[in-house]
């Protein structure tokens, strides 16, 4: 994961609540098999609507979307935190996320900082009204800058350290291997484990036909 | 384990306590141990991939099970499928499979199924246990009293990898439901009701417990109906303390304890309950016999109403942000301000789903169909959730009750739920569907959702537009007490008019 500091790019003001991440990637796209080329994807449905925000010149390079209240509901889909990078955002601003959504954009280096919805709403004025206008994200100091707005944002702490530090998740859990193993060795026996494989009665599956 | 917690705890707390492998230092997540880890064809492939890239394996696959169920078509499923691309992303999931020792039930086998109902039904989901999966509605698995949440394809890699989870710490939010659900009402109006009343968003941060007299008296299956939508509520988990419905309904399954080990479980199993000194970071109270038939008219969960209601006027929203997102709705949904609920017709009606499409859903939609014709023009499709409901179905002869009535009866899978197959909504239709989520599109391009319980989804099926049970026809009085598998009084027509 690249290391995060600081990010100064396009704001988009996105001027709406509950973006769920059907709207932010729908499913369709969720059939391939890679981890990137999700850049068509982001926003499908509403990019046709040739007055989207990201379909105005002005906002087309964005880097930092400035959404509204709960942002990234619904589904656990990590692509839509993947179509959000491939399309070259590097940080999301909301009042609110979604608690999966603001996990997945942890792991994958997507900056998501909460702000008090006063600071968006002020943010969405000034880049309404000066379209194009430039947002720095300062992870160190947790500030957002626009023109003469000064925000703070709130982002855990153990999320920007990682961000910051660009460490890998796994990596920092492999080092503590033995107390996985000696956790395991606590376990009751009668836990379930799905290998070997226990069934119910096997029955053969036909497939069912629409009644002619 | 097994041993009674000094502290007083909630029932969350209690199954965090006891998977803890290492505690966070300096702000640094607690480390949980993951007893089941559920995995399906869509958030998998590239958490595989990344384990490839970096030369690691599964740690352990005796905790690890895949089905196919996003993608899998519900006709045809003993041909190719047609689709290349979600051809390519099962067979890469098989691939998968085989390369890492996983086990895997694929299209065609009697246990594949939706992921939420192929684990509870093999008894692979367990009370106290922590379960993970690709996939938000994991959190169905919390009826059992489990903490079960859906997590994202980074943490997917994770699990495989090192079978632990770093966590940030919850809140707990009580949901008490006091006192009898009425007749025609289901555990499903009971969830859509909890959402109204604290929206998509009030459950961020939180895992919800469920309880009080109407929770306690719901089936297993009733249970996970509700556990199930607790990410819609904004919450990742949603719990039901283990009782003896929960014991019973685990008694005897495949993966099931037994014999000694079954005792040490069940004593286990019954420390699992919030004690009575613990407290709640903040809590809800419902009365079930408030509760009527729930419908959503919006394109979130949260906009929903009692059917008795009409689509509200937008003007009369004081937040701004709701009113605008109600205004757009509206004009999604092709809806009118003020008009009734039960005046909207609807093209299509959807019963599945990882909420809706276990036996009982199933059994519930037969008793409301039996013996009558859908309304023209409606199509119906029922899907059962994992080839297991189909074969029981089968065995019951409800199929035949379903196609009597010109539904379609089709193999199982998420289906028109997420239209990742080719059950889908057209541009501009609208469904009335025992899914999920009513989000724009989510069911088809340009489709239209209005989330309902099974025996609301029946009697629109019957009459083509929004309707309750109460306004069929009944010609004798039917027991409604299997209903969606609780208790409810027996189905008098006069009295059910009012609901």
């Amino acid at each position: 994961m690249e290391k995060f500091t600081t990010h100064t790019g396009t704001g988009v003001p996105l001027r709406r609540s509950n973006i769920d991440t059907d709207q932010i990637i729908p499913a369709v796209y969720l059939k391939r098999v890679t981890r990137t080329g999700f850049e068509d994807a982001l926003f499908a449905a509403w990019r046709s609507d040739p007055n989207f925000v990201l379909n105005n010149e002005a906002y087309k390079s964005g880097s930092v979307l400035v959404a509204g209240p709960d942002f990234g509901t619904g589904s656990s889909r990590e692509h839509a935190v993947w179509a959000l990078k491939d399309y070259g955002f590097k940080a999301v601003l909301s009042a609110r996320f979604a608690d999966i959504f603001r996990g997945n954009s942890g792991k994958q280096g997507l900056v998501a900082a909460e702000l008090a919805q006063e600071d968006i709403e002020l943010i969405w004025k000034a880049l309404e009204a000066e379209p194009g206008l430039a947002v720095t994200v300062d992870l160190v100091n947790r500030t957002v800058t626009c023109g003469d707005i000064v925000a703070t944002f709130q982002i855990d702490d153990y999320t920007r350290w990682r961000l910051m530090e660009g460490l890998d998740d796994i990596g920092l859990t492999l080092e503590h291997e033995a107390d996985i193993e000696s956790f395991e060795a606590s376990r009751a026996s009668w836990r379930p484990t799905t290998l070997p494989a226990k069934h119910l009665p096997t029955v053969p599956i036909e497939a069912a036909r629409p009644v002619t | 384990m097994g041993k009674v917690m000094a502290m007083a705890g909630t029932l969350a707390e209690k199954v965090w306590r006891d998977h803890v492998v290492r505690r966070g230092e300096g702000g640094a997540p607690d480390l949980l141990y993951i007893d089941l880890h559920l995995v399906h064809e869509v958030t998998s492939p590239q958490a595989f991939e990344g384990l490839r890239l970096a030369g690691r394996q599964v740690r352990r696959p005796d905790l690890t099970i895949a089905t196919e169920d996003h993608n899998t078509p519900t006709l045809d499923i003993d041909l190719p499928i047609a689709d290349p691309t979600s051809r390519t992303q099962i067979q890469t999931l098989r691939n998968n499979a085989e390369e890492f020792g996983i086990r895997l039930h694929s299209l065609g086998d009697a246990d594949q199924g939706i992921v939420h109902a192929v684990g509870p039904q093999l008894g692979l989901t367990q009370p106290g246990m922590t379960v993970v999966c690709g996939d938000s509605h994991t959190s169905t698995h919390g009826a059992f009293g489990a903490l079960a949440f859906g997590i994202g394809t980074s943490e997917v890699e994770h699990v495989l990898a090192t079978q632990t989870l770093p966590l940030a710490p919850f809140k707990t939010m009580a949901i008490t439901v006091n006192g009898e659900l009425p007749p025609g009402t289901t555990s499903k109006d009971i969830i859509l009701a909890i959402i109204a009343k604290i929206g998509t968003g009030g459950g961020q941060g939180y895992v919800l417990e469920y309880r009080g007299e109407a929770i306690e008296k719901l089936s297993m299956e009733a249970r996970m109906t509700i556990c199930n939508m607790s990410i819609e509520a904004g919450a990742r988990a949603g719990m039901i303390a283990p009782d003896q419905t929960t014991f019973d309904y685990l008694k005897g399954r495949p993966h099931a304890p037994e014999g000694a080990d079954w005792d040490a479980a069940v004593e286990y199993w019954k420390t699992l309950r919030t004690d009575e000194d613990a407290t709640f970071d903040a809590e809800v109270v419902l009365e079930a016999s408030d509760l009527e038939p729930f419908v959503t008219w919006g394109t979130n969960p949260g906009q929903g109403l009692p059917l008795s209601g009409a689509v509200p006027h937008p003007e009369q929203i004081a937040e701004e942000n709701e009113r605008a997102a109600a205004e757009r709705a509206i004009e999604y949904m092709d809806l009118t301000p003020g008009q009734p609920l039960r005046d909207i017709k609807v093209d299509t009606v959807f019963i599945g789903s990882c909420t809706n499409g276990r036996i009982e859903d199933l059994r519930a939609v037969a008793k409301v169909v039996k013996g009558r014709k859908k309304a023209d023009d409606v199509r119906v499709l029922v899907v059962p959730a994992s080839a297991r409901v189909r074969l029981q179905a089968e065995a019951e002869g409800l199929d035949r009750i379903f196609t009597d009535f010109g539904a379609e009866w089709r193999n199982a899978g998420c289906s028109m739920c997420l239209g990742m197959n080719p059950d889908q909504l057209q541009p501009g239709e609208r469904a009335a569907s025992t899914s999920n989520r009513n989000f724009e599109g989510r069911q088809g391009k340009g489709g239209r959702t209005h989330l309902v319980s099974p025996l609301v989804a029946a009697a629109t099926a019957v009459r083509g537009t929004l309707s309750a049970v109460a306004d069929l026809e009944w010609d004798t009085e039917v027991d409604l007490t299997s209903f969606d598998g609780s208790p409810l009084a027996p189905l008098d027509p006069n009295a059910l008019m009012h609901v």
